[in-house]
C-alpha cells in the first residue's frame, strides 16, 4: 500500500481528532448547545450531565478519587498558570520558595520568572546528559519555604520520563504541595495520580486525539486536601476554582479522548513503540555517526525518537524530508535563533543540537510510513552529508573541536 | 514558513557542490562560520592567469537559506574577476533567494566566505611574489 503524503509524525506538537471523539462531540454544537451553568431548564441541565460525564471518565482515567478533582481551563498552559500562580498566592504565608528543572515547557518557566519578579524564589534543578531530573536533587533544595515542586511526567523534546513517584513520595513526606505537568505523559506512560503521590496535575486534550482549547487541572481534594487562588474570576464556575462558561463540546470531546485511552492506550503503545523501535533501526543500520538524544530505551515514551545527524544541520534536513513533518532542535527552527534550551540543559553539543531531530509517532502511524520515512531520512541524510564540508573534514580525520572557527558576530 | 522556490531549487539541484585543490597556489579557500552556530561555509575559488574566476565550489553545513546562499555565490562568482567578486553583497543574495529577515545572516555568512576566499587567494598570490622576488 503506498503511502499518502504528507506524512506526520509530530504527534507532540498536537494530534488529529479522533473520529469517535468527534462524533460524540457533535450533538452538543447545534442539539445540546445548552450553557452547562444555566440552571433553569433542560438545555442546561442536558449540557451540564455531559460535562459532569466527562468529568468522570477523565477522573477515572487519571485515578483520580472525585471527579470534581478535575477542573476545565483552555488548556495545559493555563492549567500549568493556575498551579503555580495559584499555590504561590494561597500558601504565601507558609513561604515562598519553588522547585522545577530547567527542562520543563515554557507554560512553567515564563510562569515561574514572573513568578519571581514578584518575590518568588525558584530552583531550577539541573538535569544529568540524559535529561533526568534527580530525586535526590529535589529533596536536597527543599528548605522550610518551599511550597511547591513542579516536575513534567515526561518531556517533550527527548521523552525523558521522570520519577514521579519518588519525587511524590519526597513531597509528600516534607509536605510540599506536588505539581506534574503530565501533557506529554497522559496516555503513553503509567499514571495515577494516587500511587504517585501527585496532588495538581495538567492535562490537556489535543496531545491525546481530542479538540484543541481545552485542558484541565486536577486539583487534589484529600489527603492532603489541596488550595490555590484562582486566576480567572467572574461566576464562581469549576467551584470557584476558573470562572467561565464550559466548553461544553470541547469537554465531551476531552472525556471521549480519555475514555478511548482508558480501553486502548497500552495495547497502542506496544505497537507504536514496535514501530518507533523500527524507524531507529532503519536509520542507525543505514547511517553512522547518529545519537539519540536522551535515555534509551528506558524510561522514555514509547513514541518519541529524538537523534542527531552529525554534520547535517536539522532545519536542511527539514527541508530535505519536507513531505515529512517532523520538528527539529536547531536554532534555525526557532524564531528566536536559540538552539533547544533541552538539549542545552544535557549538555549536549551545540553542534549536536543543530543537527537535532524529533519525530512524535502517534495513533495513525502506518507500518508503510515509518519503511517510507526511515529510507528518506537515510537518503536524504547521505546527500546533504556530500554538501557538508564538515563530513569532509572528518572523513579526512580532522579534529572538528581542533578547529579555531571564525564565526561571524552580529 | 514555507521555503521559497528559489531556495528550495538550490538545494534540490546544486550545481557547484565539491571541492578544490587547497594546495593549487591559484585556489583560494574560504571557511567562515562554527559548527556550534550551525552554519559553516566552505567556498573555494580557482582564478585564472588572467585574474577571472574559472571555477568555484562550495560546501555547507547548514540551513536550506544558508545552503542556497553559499551556492548562489559560488554561481555568481564563476567568470567575474577577483575585484568584481569583492563587490557582491549580502543584500543582492537576500533579495535574490527572497529571503525572510530572520535568515539574512545567511546570506551576510555567505559573503563573509566570498571574502575569505579572495583574502587566502590574495595571501597566496602575495607569498608566492615575494618566495620569487626573493629569489
Amino acid at each position: 500500500m503506498p503511502v499518502k503524503l504528507p506524512i506526520y509524525m509530530d504527534y507532540h506538537a498536537t494530534t488529529p481528532v479522533d473520529r469517535r471523539v468527534l462524533d460524540t462531540m457533535t450533538p452538543y454544537f447545534t442539539e445540546i448547545f445548552g450553557n452547562a451553568a444555566s440552571r433553569s431548564h433542560q438545555f442546561g441541565w442536558r449540557a451540564e450531565e455531559a460535562v459532569e460525564y466527562a468529568r468522570e471518565q477523565i477522573a477515572k482515567f487519571i485515578g483520580a478519587d472525585r471527579p470534581e478533582e478535575i477542573v476545565f481551563t483552555s488548556g495545559a498552559t493555563e492549567s500549568d498558570n493556575l498551579a503555580l500562580k495559584g499555590v504561590a498566592e494561597y500558601y504565601r504565608d507558609r513561604g515562598n520558595h519553588i522547585i522545577t528543572a530547567k527542562t520543563e515547557h515554557k507554560a512553567i518557566l515564563d510562569t515561574c520568572k514572573r513568578l519571581e519578579k514578584q518575590g518568588i524564589e525558584v530552583t531550577y534543578l539541573d538535569v544529568d546528559k540524559l535529561g533526568m531530573v534527580s530525586p535526590d536533587d529535589v529533596k536536597r533544595a527543599m528548605t522550610d519555604k518551599t511550597i511547591l515542586v513542579s516536575i513534567m511526567l515526561a518531556n517533550n523534546e527527548i521523552g525523558a520520563i521522570a520519577p514521579i513517584k519518588e519525587i511524590g513520595k519526597i513531597c509528600r513526606e516534607r509536605g510540599v504541595v506536588f505539581h506534574t505537568d503530565a501533557v506529554q505523559g497522559l496516555g503513553k506512560t503509567e499514571f495515577n495520580v494516587q500511587d504517585m503521590n501527585v496532588d495538581l496535575a495538567s492535562l490537556t486534550s489535543h496531545k491525546i486525539y481530542g479538540p484543541k482549547g481545552i485542558g484541565a487541572l486536577y486539583i487534589r481534594r484529600s489527603k492532603p486536601r489541596v488550595r490555590l487562588a484562582a486566576m480567572m474570576d467572574g461566576g464562581g464556575h469549576e467551584r470557584g476554582n476558573r470562572s467561565g462558561t464550559l466548553n461544553v463540546t470541547g469537554i465531551v470531546g476531552f472525556g471521549k479522548a480519555c475514555e478511548i485511552l482508558t480501553h486502548e492506550w497500552r495495547d497502542e503503545m506496544v505497537r507504536i513503540r514496535k514501530q518507533r523501535d523500527r524507524l531507529a533501526q532503519i536509520i542507525q543500520t543505514g547511517l553512522e555517526d547518529v545519537y539519540v538524544n536522551g535515555p534509551w530505551p528506558e524510561p522514555r515514551l514509547p513514541n518519541n525518537l529524538n537523534i542527531s545527524f552529525a554534520y547535517v544541520e536539522g532545519e536542511a534536513m527539514i527541508m530535505a524530508i519536507k513531505d515529512v513533518a517532523v520538528s527539529s532542535g536547531s536554532a534555525c527552527t526557532s524564531s528566536s535563533l536559540e538552539p533547544s534550551y533541552v538539549l542545552r540543559a544535557m549538555g549536549v553539543d551545540e553542534e549536536v543540537a543543530h543537527s537535532s531531530i524529533r519525530f512524535g509517532l502517534g495513533r495513525f502511524t502506518t507500518d508503510e510510513e515509518i519503511e517510507y520515512v526511515g529510507e528518506l531520512v537515510v537518503a536524504k541524510t547521505r546527500k546533504l552529508r556530500d554538501m557538508s564540508p564538515l563530513y569532509e573534514m572528518a572523513k579526512e580525520g580532522i579534529d572538528l573541536k581542533s578547529i579555531q572557527w571564525a564565526a561571524h558576530h552580529e | 514558513m514555507a521555503y521559497s522556490e528559489k531556495v528550495i531549487e538550490h538545494y534540490e539541484n546544486p550545481k557547484n557542490v565539491g571541492t578544490l585543490d587547497k594546495s593549487d597556489p591559484n585556489v583560494g579557500t574560504g571557511l567562515v562560520g562554527a559548527p556550534a552556530c550551525g552554519d559553516v561555509m566552505r567556498l573555494q575559488i580557482k582564478v585564472g592567469e588572467d585574474g577571472r574566476i574559472e571555477d568555484a565550489k562550495f560546501k555547507t553545513f547548514g540551513c536550506g537559506s544558508a545552503i542556497a546562499s553559499s551556492s548562489l555565490a559560488t554561481e555568481w562568482l564563476k567568470g567575474k574577476s577577483v575585484d568584481d567578486a569583492e563587490k557582491i553583497k549580502n543584500s543582492d543574495i537576500a533579495t535574490e533567494l527572497n529571503l525572510p529577515p530572520v535568515k539574512i545572516h545567511c546570506s551576510v555568512l555567505a559573503e563573509d566566505a566570498i571574502k575569505s576566499a579572495i583574502d587566502d587567494f590574495r595571501k597566496k598570490q602575495a607569498s608566492r611574489r615575494a618566495a620569487n622576488g626573493g629569489a
